[in-house]
């Protein structure tokens, strides 16, 4: 599955093989993605939008190996993905916390299912709340935190883990404006250092136009891959490139795509 | 209920105002012993402890105290230690929870003590039906308590475990226990008070001796003093093991997001 992409030149991390998943609810059967087939490269920072509903969170389940497609694969690194593993982390929206572990300890966690123990752990989980700059906090509980350090601990664990990709579910959804720029920034500054495989989920334009290298539209249900857009900003960028004419031009081109489909779901 | 935050109210402490509230019972207990329709049931504190002085005296106070605490204690654990493994099956075992549950939900509403009898005629007089009726009161308010937090542990919490690596029994020594803790302990809370007030009716399986068995001998004789001193014992009993596992909870899970 190692296949070289002719466009970015960069090997397939991911491969996703015309994944169907349908559920069964109470008015019967729903089908949420409608054979969804894509290929995440190395070091791709990959946007999925979307109206509510769409199966993007439901995608990125699969990819994570916590829901089973009704039929299709999933590849990562060539091997068929048939459960969760450590090549691929999560950072959810709800952080995901253990509330019961102290900030340190909740990355220790991660950690130690690596087979990391004592002082080794500690030192290593330091090195990593230092890059969220939450040091102050290791001893803190979640609950003495906000939810914008809440998610910077769960980014800290979720890079603890030493994942190859890295899927994040709408991961700024729940924080305000402010936090949420300001997370962007840190989260571009990371990768733009790491260039570590990025697949986010996220229903905010400007996000996803400011974070990814590829944006993909997804229709509304039954889920299918409408449209991928390349964004050709280069990087670095910051918030200043929200002004810049050629992201306005995308952010018309994405937003009217979107916007078709908010559309397709009143009806 | 609105208020003005500075007012003398908020200025007395804690301690402060405990014991007021105990000379204010002081004082109603001591009107009770003057009006004459509930005198005779309450006897002023000076003759109430001269009662169970009294009581000490012909030696079977620390007999009934120690008989009491041995049901009461073993009926608890026991009924602890059946409730938590019954609790995480039905919680992990859709079958298991389909079966059990209307049968706790059945029993549950039953008093102990109208079937206490039943237990006497399979277990016989005495410890092992009063341990026996302790047992399925604790149980069944216990399970129902641990079960709903097993439950109820946050679906997310078990995900992020599994993609950072962890294996089921990570997850479960190390996710779902913890998470079910404050469970456990309001369960063991719960169980204390529900073991304490089933105590009466676990005594009255013709019990040698125990708090709730003398007070029904006493009943027999009208003597209202040792009477009321042994329903202020259970009382404290209660209160003493509230404020211990009240103590442990803070301790144990204080890291729980609080609504306010």
């Amino acid at each position: 599955m190692s296949t070289v992409n002719e466009m970015s030149g960069a090997p397939v991390k991911v491969h996703i093989n015309n994944v169907v998943k349908t559920f069964n609810g109470r008015n019967g059967e729903m089908v949420a993605l409608n054979g969804v087939s894509l290929d995440i490269h190395e070091n791709e920072f990959i946007c999925v939008v979307g109206p509510s509903g769409c199966g993007k969170s439901t995608l990125l389940n699969i990819i994570a190996g916590l829901l089973e497609p009704t039929s299709g694969e999933v590849y990562c690194d060539g091997k068929l993905v048939t459960g969760t593993g450590t090549d691929r982390g999560v950072v959810f929206q709800q952080y995901a916390l253990f509330p019961w572990l102290t900030v340190k300890k909740n990355v220790r966690f991660a950690l130690e299912m690596r087979g990391i123990k004592g002082q080794e752990a500690d030192d290593l989980a330091m090195k990593y709340l230092e890059k969220v700059d939450l040091v102050k906090f290791a001893d803190h509980y979640p609950k003495e935190l906000s939810g914008g350090m809440k998610q910077r601990v769960a980014i800290a664990r979720a890079y603890a883990a030493d994942p190859q990709v890295l899927l994040m579910d709408e991961p700024f959804g729940a924080l305000d404006a402010q936090t949420r720029t300001q997370l962007q920034s840190e989260l571009l500054e990371t990768w733009e250092k790491d260039r570590k495989t990025c697949f986010f989920i996220t229903h905010d334009v400007d996000e996803a136009i400011i974070l990814a290298q590829k944006v993909i539209v997804m229709s509304a249900r039954p889920g299918r891959i409408k449209e991928i857009v390349d964004i050709d900003i280069p990087y670095p960028r910051d918030q200043e490139t929200k002004m810049s004419p050629r992201f306005l031009e995308l952010k018309n081109q994405i937003w009217s795509l979107v916007y078709q489909e908010y559309l397709e779901v009143r009806k | 209920m609105k208020r003005n935050k500075n007012s003398w109210v908020d200025k007395v402490p804690p301690w402060a105002w405990l014991v007021q509230s105990f000379l204010a019972a002081m004082v109603v207990w001591t009107i009770m012993s003057i009006v004459p329709r509930t005198a005779r049931a309450f006897p002023n504190v000076v003759v109430t402890i001269e009662g169970l002085l009294e009581m000490v005296e012909r030696g079977v106070f620390w007999q009934d105290l120690s008989s009491s605490l041995i049901s009461v204690g073993a009926g608890y654990a026991l009924g602890f230690a059946i409730a938590l493994p019954v609790a995480i099956l039905m919680a992990w075992y859709i079958p298991v929870r389909n079966i059990i549950n209307p049968w706790i939900q059945f029993i549950r509403n039953i008093p102990p003590l109208a079937y206490v009898p039943l237990i006497v005629i399979c277990a016989g007089v005495g410890r092992p039906a009063q341990v026996t009726t302790i047992t399925i009161a604790c149980f069944l308010i216990m399970c129902v308590t641990i079960y709903q937090g097993v439950v109820n542990v946050d679906e997310t919490l078990i995900k992020a475990a599994r993609v950072l690596g962890a294996k089921d029994r990570d997850i479960f020594v190390r996710v779902i226990a913890p998470a079910t803790l404050p469970f456990i302990l309001t369960a063991i809370r719960l169980g204390a008070s529900v073991a304490l007030t089933t105590l009466i009716a676990a005594e009255s399986t013709g019990a040698v001796a125990g708090l709730g068995m003398r007070i029904r001998s006493l009943n027999n004789t009208f003597d209202s003093a040792p009477m009321l001193a042994y329903v202020i014992i259970i009382g404290i009993i209660g209160m003493l093991v509230e404020k211990i596992i009240r103590f442990l909870e803070k301790k144990l899970t204080g890291w729980q997001e609080t609504i306010n």
